[in-house]
């Protein structure tokens, strides 16, 4: 019995010691997830004072918790909008968010069609047809004639999309409201929608994790996860009228525009870019800070990685397929930093 | 004189008593099936790296769930600490002193709190300590979800355990000049002490996988979660993340992660019965 | 002769206001009080959030929300139909398959085995209820769904003309969530049902066994009947278990908010969709919604709860006539 007690006052003083860490929580965008649990890791092995804990929770998370105030900051890949800059501003007296581009990536529509074992094309009609409920078997004439040469199958396409708030689905019905105007009047759009058809998956994770198993099927979902998953991932027709593949070249053509034209929070889009080797499902992703940080040791903690970021850890992106920040927008975001206060 | 109807009334009851029997197997037979299948995916994945190491990068192999068992402990640590002395003492009362309408009352209300679904407490924590007081995700939030979900059965147990001691035990210790007060301590509680672990360990068994309420409240943490009102990885909250993703190494963690929650609960639930059983033995004789 | 010599007994003096209201007697009685009127403070406290919290929800929707298919959050326009419908039929392909198989194994643990066995089994079974709900998550999409997309096809074949069968397979549906809740609950009613079986009286099976019965025909002729109501409650319980089920369903149901006529589609549930969305509800209607979700299903069990204690009660009141 006085062991016990003994115990539990050790483990309450161990508790109630500051810890000599300085410990941030950040939560968000499933999208960079591979890229900022990298980031994080290498960044704790150099300074191992300080620990970022970010959980992929989906975009919409990341907005409403920093929001909130639950966690230190959050990542999205749909900018936040002019109203939920307002809630944020609102619930913080007047502080407002900054966006901070991290990364380039892109939505790839991946699929699981037995027999098929190539990437195949897409135009923005078919894209919007399947997600829509109008394109229902994948040997549809629209699907078909795009791909002269491969045997599709008459089965139904299972369409799989997000279940969860997501910036991924935010990049994926811009630009399906960017090339078809039925998309745009009938769904919109955002981190949530109201999806015509589908199944829901949890994360980026779980589309692909629920694509893999499912045969005929077909989902959006960022680059990196396709790839370490082994599986297929169409071309999408740009508007220059190419089919393009995702990868870094051709997402990295997709920024070249907003480089120049980037404004200065950062909000911008950059779904069907112009340039003949743009892939048009391209997004920069963003980490959302509040502008005042009380906590001296986190304010410098983060402006020290958001340092560190822009020059270090931009040089580890392509090892996880997302294309680095153009020079351009380096250089204004390292100025940016100093109005985190 | 055998008659047609004879013969078919006793196949009938031959092949539905078959069925039952066949339906019975089948249920027992689920429960080995279950702890063999998480075994055999997952046990074989069960590795020192699994124990000690921390969780790899997204799409590295090597990685482990070290702080997911640490941050289990705690948190069901804190929810014993918040949801046992609380239910066992409120069992004392109903037990022992309560006036029989504010006992039913008492019985009533923690009936109530125990229907409660496993994510509507998740919210109310959310509430209350994540959002109302402040302290944001952290083992502490995850703590007091469990700790309420442990109260109920707690109480109840202790309840039951108590008042299956025999009055002469109280009336021997109060005819001896024990106030009751005094009685309780030294006298009931520890003549239903076998009940009373018991029922806290199947307790604490129950919660231990319980992943609803701990989604927005522990929330989850890559590295190591000092102290209390950091946010913490959890065992259960891993297997639901790295079960949907899919990545295979992170299936296979999720499998030996399963195997090792599931073989724990289910060892704390055999002790616990056990201890029941050989006490009521010892009793008989 | 030796007398002992009693101590000269003094005046019994009643301890001053003081003693008695600060003795460890009192403090111990007073703090276990404070203990159990914390239990009421805090489910009050409880149910005050939950009704706090969801106050912008009801105000704006009133019972629209219950009638109304249409969840939007970019609209702002929350209906939970699809939600309840989703949670009541899963618990029900749940209970209909939980049912004959659970009343069975009951009969089975109380009417035949002998009592060694009996108690080993139910042992047993009693162990599968302590499994943890994301176990049964883990093997229902990496076993049942898979297994489900091999047996399906079959099924479709004999039974695609009923409507409840009818239309695409996934693999992730109503019917699989479904299988995977029967599992979780037939624990609960193969135990409560058992037990309510070996509370009914000899004096009746032997009554019915001398008038000439076979076995199966005096259990289900007479004792089960006998049992009604106690094998009622232990549904009830059983369907209360599984309305609040969260993290299995979610893994199997497929996360799609719609009301199909077929089994085979997928479909969502009240506790799934607050697990998935709660923490990333960005407006405060939104998170007002989920609540009110949530206070629906609450509501929901209070009233099972209630009725299967009642069942029970029922069924054990009679056995003592």
């Amino acid at each position: 019995m006085k062991k016990i007690a003994l115990l539990l006052s050790a483990g309450a003083l161990w508790a109630a010691v500051a810890p000599a860490e300085t410990l941030i929580n950040g939560a968000g965008a499933t999208f960079p997830y591979p890229m900022y649990s990298k980031w994080f890791n290498e960044y704790k092995k150099i300074h191992p004072d300080i620990q970022i804990n970010y959980q992929s929770r989906g975009s919409g998370a990341g907005i409403a918790q920093v929001t909130a105030g639950t966690i230190d900051f959050g990542a999205s890949d749909g900018p936040m909008n002019d109203l939920q800059i307002k809630e944020f501003e609102d619930k913080h007296m007047g502080t407002t968010i900054l966006h901070f581009p991290t990364v380039l990536g892109a939505d790839v529509p991946t699929y699981n069609i037995p027999g098929v074992n190539v990437s195949l094309n897409f135009t923005a009609e078919a894209l919007a047809g399947i997600f829509l409920g109008k394109i229902t078997k994948w040997n549809d004439p629209e699907l078909v004639k795009a791909n002269p040469g491969v045997k599709l199958p008459s089965a139904d396409i299972i369409v799989v999309h997000r279940a969860d708030g997501s910036g991924t689905t935010y990049i994926w019905t811009d630009y399906l409201s960017k090339v078809s105007k039925e998309w745009e009047t009938k769904v919109g759009r955002g981190t949530s929608v109201k999806w015509p058809v589908g199944l829901g998956g949890q994360g980026n994770e779980g589309v692909t994790g629920q694509i893999k198993q499912s045969p005929n099927s077909i989902g959006y979902v960022e680059l990196i996860y396709a790839l370490q998953n082994k599986m297929l991932y169409g071309k999408v027709k740009n508007p220059a009228g190419e089919f393009v593949q995702a990868d870094l070249a051709s997402v990295t053509a997709a920024a070249a525009g907003a480089a120049k034209a980037m404004p200065d929070d950062f909000r911008i889009s950059i779904t069907n870019a112009p340039g003949k080797t743009a892939y048009p499902v391209s997004s920069f992703t963003w980490l959302l800070i509040p502008a005042k940080i009380a906590d001296p040791a986190k304010k410098k903690a983060i402006v020290d990685f958001l340092g560190w970021m822009l020059k270090d850890g931009q040089t580890m992106t392509e090892a996880l397929s997302y294309a680095p920040l153009p020079k351009e927008v380096v250089a204004k975001e390292t100025k940016a930093i100093a109005k985190i206060k | 004189m055998k008659t047609k109807l004879s013969f078919r009334r006793k196949a009938v009851n031959a092949v539905m008593l078959s069925i039952t029997g066949i339906f019975t197997m089948l249920a027992v037979g689920l429960l080995f099936f279950i702890l063999g299948y998480l075994f055999v995916q997952g046990g074989f994945s069960l590795n020192w790296n699994f124990f000690t190491k921390l969780p790899a990068p997204v799409g590295e192999s090597g990685g482990g769930m070290a702080n997911a068992l640490l941050g289990s402990a705690k948190v069901l640590l804190l929810a014993t600490c918040i949801g046992v002395p609380i239910g066992f003492l409120a069992g004392i009362y109903l037990a022992e002193y309560a006036p029989p309408a504010f006992a039913s009352t008492v019985r009533f209300v923690t009936d109530l709190l125990n229907g409660v679904p496993s994510i509507v407490v998740g919210i109310f924590a959310y509430a209350i300590i994540v959002q109302g007081i402040r302290v944001g995700f952290s083992t502490l939030a995850g703590g007091v979800a469990l700790g309420v979900m442990m109260i109920p059965i707690a109480l109840r147990s202790t309840e039951e355990f108590l008042m299956a001691v025999p009055g002469s035990l109280r009336e021997g210790a109060m005819a001896l000049g024990a106030t009751k007060s005094r009685t309780i301590a030294t006298v009931v509680v520890p003549a239903a002490i076998r009940g009373l672990i018991s029922g806290m360990m199947l307790n604490l068994a129950r919660v231990a996988g319980e992943t609803a309420p701990l989604l927005f409240t522990a929330l989850g943490n890559q590295f190591w979660s000092p102290g209390w009102r950091q946010p913490t990885a959890t065992l259960p909250a891993m297997i639901y993340e790295y079960a949907k993703a899919p990545y295979e190494d992170w299936h296979r963690q999720a499998w030996a992660a399963g195997f090792v929650l599931l073989t724990l609960v289910l060892l704390v639930n055999i002790t616990a019965r056990s201890i029941v059983a050989r006490g009521f033995a010892h009793k008989s004789r | 002769m030796a007398t002992a010599t009693f101590p000269r007994a003094r005046p019994a003096r009643r301890a001053s206001v003081f003693r008695r209201m600060f003795s460890a007697d009192s403090l111990a009685r007073a703090g276990v009080f404070l203990c159990a009127t914390a239990i009421l403070a805090l489910t009050a406290l409880l149910l005050w959030e939950l009704w706090r919290n969801s106050a912008l929800a009801r105000a704006r929707f009133g019972f629209n929300f219950l009638t109304s298919s249409n969840w939007d959050p970019v609209a702002g326009d929350f209906g939970a139909l699809p939600y309840i419908f989703g949670t009541v039929v899963t618990s029900a392909v749940g209970l209909a398959l939980a049912i004959p198989f659970g009343v069975g194994a009951a009969i089975f643990l109380a009417e035949l085995a002998p009592a060694k066995l009996s108690d080993a089994m139910t042992f047993l079974i009693e162990l599968l209820a302590a499994v943890p709900s994301v176990i049964f998550g883990l093997i229902g999409i990496f076993v049942l769904v898979p297994l489900l997309n091999r047996v399906v096809p079959g099924l479709k074949e004999a039974f695609g003309f009923l409507p409840i069968f009818s239309g695409p397979f996934y693999g992730v549906s109503l019917l699989s969530a479904g299988v995977v809740l029967s599992v979780m609950v037939a624990p609960y009613i193969i135990s409560v049902s058992r037990e309510v079986l070996l509370a009914v009286p000899r004096d009746m099976r032997e009554a019915a066994l001398a008038l000439g019965a076979t076995r199966w025909e005096t259990t289900w002729h007479v004792v089960v009947p006998y049992a009604r109501r106690g094998i009622m409650g232990s549904v009830f319980l059983a369907l209360a278990r599984a309305l609040g089920e969260t993290m299995a369903v979610t893994m199997v149901v497929g996360n799609t908010p719609q009301i199909a006529k077929s089994l085979l589609a997928p479909g969502y549930s009240i506790a799934a969709v607050i697990a998935n969305e709660f923490a990333e509800a960005t407006t405060d209607l939104h998170r007002s919604s989920l609540t009110e979700l949530g206070l629906v299903l609450f509501g929901l069990t209070i009233v099972l709860n209630a009725a299967a204690r009642l069942l029970i009660l029922a069924t054990g009141k009679r056995a003592g006539q």
